[in-house]
This record gives structure tokens, C-alpha cells and sequence, in this order.
């Protein structure tokens, strides 16, 4: 199975080279990702796992723009985000983060929620950003909760609404901070099925935290296992289940052996950092 | 599984129904229930304050107050004078003034405390020295410091709301999500349209609670400093007295039923102004409503 065929977009390929992020809290140095190096294809969808507090969403934060890094580099199709010479990537709309815990502005309706960036980036009229927000709304079957606020409405449709909301700018690469961790078992898998679905339309890449192991595999073309801190890919293992993918696969002899050998590997990492302690994040 | 699904829905089909039942005669008992403690009220105050005529001897306290029915015939033949209605002009003059005034200064300090640590570092300290001064013990360094009397409880009343429209302002500003800003930040906002979309949006509901604390204190200080001072340049018996004034001249002129209808006066005056400020939190963070 080839990811290039399954993209229809050839752009969106990132490359992160030998990155390198200290921590400086109370003047004690803290290495939180070391010489960390693993390539995603353009339109892939790459599952990040790892013990909590580990560095991924360090690195995500890199990829993103909120700060730099201290040594290595990150590349996205080919061009330096940032590395030697340019400290921290610049923030664009090109990677969108959707955030852990969701972060959609309470003021707005989810309708200007979703109209947000191509409003604030004057790409687009006014009323030309509505009707756009409109139609991706109901193209994720969210049509009718247009003018309610992001409080009105159950945390999966809000899920929904920000992954709608990051779509709108036409990213190359989505960031996926563990998006779907508040939500419980029934509505995860209704959220992956919509998210491979967006994926096969869009082909977007789709860089996705999570400490979900069934998540990791159900969704991904390859699942990168990190260390404990400090974070560096410990194995990368390419999922070879056929997409589309669907509930069935839950259940399904390869499933169990991609789990059990994943699990294996993660555990040992989550020991490690358990033992020394290290904080939720 | 069928079992469960049917009582499940015929119970969700009986609810309704019932809680429409259930609601109105309680509504009602609590009214009832108002209704007969307000009255029970009035009946021991108006037992109490006539207790030297049936009792033969004036009981502690209540005794000493104007009875309820001669309050009433007090605050009718009120309504009728103006000068009843000009201290309440004066005094919701006063307030609006310097609670407008708090709120045009304090909002944009308080974002320029909470967005800019130059501007912290230099401005808080003095701010965090002089705010445990109470208004009141203002009022006569502000009677020397301004012109005209009338602007030196304008002042007092300002300070009284603007400490409390401040901290809130702040508060509020860095209880913002970090991740409310990066991820607009992410979409292309720039620094302008994140000041104006999501800082401004966001202090909003601490403006609020801001207002409603700062409306209750500028009655507080108000009524203070009009006895204090006298009630304005006009002197005792000009339009420039407000209500403090009014239930001070009362008690010196010893018109006690006054002094009652004084204080309930501001009671109202109170209520109305929160209300408002209410009425307005709703119109400005309509998000907020169904929470």
C-alpha cells in the first residue's frame, strides 16, 4: 500500500532533522526532545504515541510556530521552517493545530468560529467566508448548528466544528494535539470514521498526538513510538491495514498483533518515564 | 434491551408533562411564602415602633423607629416634592458620572496592565499602594485637591469602582486560554486582530462581573460622601444634596420617617442599577446565557 496514491495533494511533507529542545524551568536544564528525526510523507496520516510529558507536543509546538527550537531542523516540503538561522517557524496557516482540550472562542457562533481565518486573512469577502463556512458545516453534518455557540452544542459536534475551523484555511498539514481524549468510546469512533473520511477527500497530512494505542492504529499509516524523555522516535511501525477502514478492523487477527506489539513498546517507555515521576501533558 | 428502551421512552414522554404541573404551584408557593414574610415583617415593625402606646413602655430598638404606616405617609407626600426627586437625580447623576468615568479609565489600564509588562512593572506597584485606601478616607484630601465639590465626590465615587473594574479587567485578561490565542494565531490573525477578537471578547465577562461589583460600591460611596460633605456646593437646602444628604438633613432636621424613606430610596436605587448592569451583561455576552 502506497501513501503517495491515496494523496491527492502532493504537498504537505514534513521533515524534522535532528531537533533538539531544552527546557530551562528553576535553572535546571532539561532536555525534552533530543536528536529527534523521523520524516511524514506528504498526506500521510502519522500517529504520534509516547509516556506522558514526553516532548510530543514540544515538537508539535516546533512544527506549529509557538516557539523554536535548539538545535536541528524542521522542513515542510522541502523549505526550512526553522533551524540554523531562523529561530522559530512562522505561525501560518498552512499547519493548524487543533488543541487537546479544544479551543474554539466561546463568543463566537460556530459558524463564525469556522469563518475565523479566512476572515482574519482577508483572502476572502465577508460574505464569501460565510457561504464557504457554510457549506464545509454541512459537509461534516453540522448543518443547523450555524448561529448556536460552541457551549450549546455536545463536545463531539465541537470536536467536529474545530477540526471544520482548521480545514476552512486549507492547510497543508493538520495538527492533532490528542483532540479527541475528553470524548467517550462511542463518540471516538464516530470522530475517526468522519476524520479518515475528511482525510480521503482532502488528502491533507495529518500529524496526530494521542495516547490512545487503538486510536494510533485504527487511523494511521504509520504510528512513531516515542521515548520517554527525551523524546526521540523509539520504533516506527507502518500500519498495513487497508483503508477504507472501518469499525470491523477493531476486531481483526492483524489489528490484535499491531496492538499487542505497540503496547509491548510504549509500556516500557511509560514505565520509565512513571518511575521518574513525570507530570501529566 | 427492548425492555429498557420502552421504559426509557415512555418516561421521558411522562416528564415533561409533569414538570409543567409541578412548576407553577411552586412558583406560586414561593410567592405565597414572600408574600406572608413581608407582611409578618411589616406587622412586627409596626407592633415594635408602637409598642410606647400599648405596652406602655417603648421596647429597645424597634421602638425608636418611625412606624411603617407613618414611613408610607412620609413617602407620599414625597413623591410629591421635587426635592424628594432631585436628590435622586443628583445622586444617580453622581453615580453614573463616576462609574462611567471608572469604566472608561479602568478598562483600558487594566488591558494595558495585563498585556504589557513595562507598563506593569511601572504602573502596578503604585496601583497595588493605593488601593487599600478606602474611597471615603478620600473625601476630604479630594475636597481640597478639585475645584468644585460636586467634582470631589465625582472622584470619590470614580475610585470606588475603579479598583474593582481594574483587578477584573486584569484578572479576566490572563485567565484567557493560551491556546485560545495560539490557535488564532495559527489561522493568520495577526496581533491587532487578536487584541480586538479574542482579548476583548474574552475580558468581556470579567468587565461584567467588574460592573456588578463596581455599581454596588458607588451607591456605598455615594450616600458616604454626600453626608460627609455636605451634599455638593449648593449647601443644605439646594437641589445639589442627593440622597445621602437627604437622609442626613432628615436626621438633623429630625424628620425620622424620612430617614426611612431615605434608605429605601437608595435600597431601590441599588436594585435598579444592578439590574441594568445585568440587562446589559446578558445583551454583551449572549454566549454566556445558556451555561
Amino acid at each position: 500500500m502506497s501513501i503517495a496514491s491515496q494523496a491527492t495533494a502532493p504537498r504537505g511533507a514534513l521533515r524534522i532533522d535532528q531537533a533538539v529542545k531544552l527546557y530551562d524551568p528553576d535553572g535546571a536544564r532539561v532536555l525534552a526532545v533530543d536528536h529527534c528525526s523521523f520524516d511524514v510523507a506528504a498526506g500521510e496520516i502519522c500517529m504520534i504515541v509516547g509516556p506522558s510529558g514526553c516532548g510530543k507536543t514540544t515538537l508539535l509546538n516546533a512544527i506549529a510556530g509557538f516557539h523554536g527550537l535548539d538545535g536541528g531542523a524542521i522542513y515542510l516540503d522541502d523549505q526550512m521552517l526553522c533551524g540554523p538561522g531562523r529561530a522559530k517557524a512562522p505561525v501560518d496557516s498552512d499547519r493548524v493545530v487543533v488543541f487537546q482540550n479544544g479551543a474554539l472562542f466561546p463568543w463566537k457562533t460556530n459558524l463564525e468560529n469556522i469563518a475565523f481565518g479566512p476572515l482574519v486573512q482577508k483572502k476572502f469577502s465577508r460574505a464569501e467566508a460565510f457561504d464557504k463556512a457554510r457549506y464545509l458545516m454541512a459537509e461534516a453534518g453540522l448543518e443547523g448548528h450555524e448561529n448556536e455557540y460552541p457551549g450549546e452544542i455536545s463536545s463531539g459536534l465541537r470536536r467536529r466544528v474545530e477540526i471544520v475551523r482548521a480545514l476552512i484555511n486549507d492547510p497543508t498539514v493538520l495538527l492533532l494535539d490528542e483532540p479527541y481524549r475528553a470524548l467517550d468510546a462511542l463518540t471516538k469512533s464516530v470522530m475517526h470514521e468522519a476524520l479518515l473520511e475528511t482525510h480521503r477527500r482532502t488528502g491533507i497530512t495529518i500529524f496526530f498526538i494521542t495516547h490512545d494505542l487503538e486510536e494510533a492504529i485504527f487511523l494511521g499509516h504509520r504510528v512513531v513510538i516515542m521515548t520517554a524523555r527525551p523524546c526521540r522516535p523509539k520504533r516506527i511501525i507502518d500500519i498495513d491495514l487497508p483503508y477504507p477502514r472501518d469499525y470491523t478492523v477493531l476486531t481483526s487477527p492483524r489489528f490484535r498483533e499491531l496492538a499487542a506489539d505497540i503496547s509491548a513498546a510504549v509500556d516500557e517507555e511509560a514505565l520509565k518515564s512513571f518511575e521518574r515521576g513525570e507530570r501529566e501533558g | 434491551m427492548a425492555d429498557i428502551a420502552g421504559t426509557v421512552s415512555s418516561e421521558s414522554q411522562t416528564r415533561p408533562p409533569r414538570t409543567l404541573r409541578w412548576r407553577n404551584p411552586f412558583l406560586a408557593l414561593g410567592t405565597q411564602r414572600a408574600l406572608i414574610s413581608v407582611t409578618v415583617a411589616l406587622i412586627i415593625w409596626e407592633l415594635g415602633s408602637t409598642s410606647g402606646t400599648w405596652l406602655g413602655h417603648a421596647l429597645p430598638v424597634l421602638g425608636v423607629v418611625p412606624s411603617p404606616v407613618s414611613v408610607a405617609r412620609a413617602w407620599a407626600q414625597l413623591i410629591r416634592d421635587p426635592g424628594y426627586w432631585q436628590s435622586w437625580y443628583w445622586s444617580t447623576l453622581r453615580v453614573l458620572l463616576g462609574f462611567t468615568a471608572a469604566m472608561l479609565v479602568g478598562i483600558p489600564f487594566g488591558l494595558l496592565l495585563a498585556i504589557n509588562k513595562t507598563f506593569r512593572g511601572i504602573a502596578f506597584p503604585v496601583f497595588e499602594l493605593l488601593r487599600p485606601i478606602p474611597p471615603l478616607a478620600w473625601v476630604p484630601a479630594s475636597i481640597i485637591f478639585w475645584p468644585t465639590q460636586e467634582l470631589s465626590i465625582d472622584f470619590v465615587i470614580f475610585l470606588g469602582a475603579f479598583y474593582t473594574i481594574v483587578l477584573n479587567v486584569v484578572g479576566g485578561a490572563r485567565a484567557i486560554d493560551i491556546r485560545l490565542i495560539q490557535a488564532a494565531r495559527s489561522m493568520g490573525a495577526s496581533r491587532v486582530n487578536i487584541f480586538r477578537r479574542i482579548i476583548l471578547p474574552g475580558v468581556l465577562p470579567s468587565i461584567c462581573t467588574g460592573m456588578e461589583v463596581g455599581i454596588g460600591i458607588t451607591w456605598e460611596v455615594v450616600i458616604a460622601a454626600e453626608m460627609i460633605s455636605g451634599g455638593g456646593s449648593g449647601g443644605a437646602t439646594s437641589s445639589g444634596g442627593g440622597l445621602g444628604f437627604f437622609i442626613w438633613n432628615s436626621y438633623i432636621g429630625g424628620s425620622y420617617p424620612d430617614i426611612i424613606v431615605g434608605m429605601f430610596s437608595i435600597g431601590i436605587a441599588g436594585y435598579l442599577s444592578s439590574a441594568a448592569v445585568r440587562l446589559i451583561e446578558t445583551r454583551i455576552t449572549p454566549w454566556r446565557r445558556l451555561r
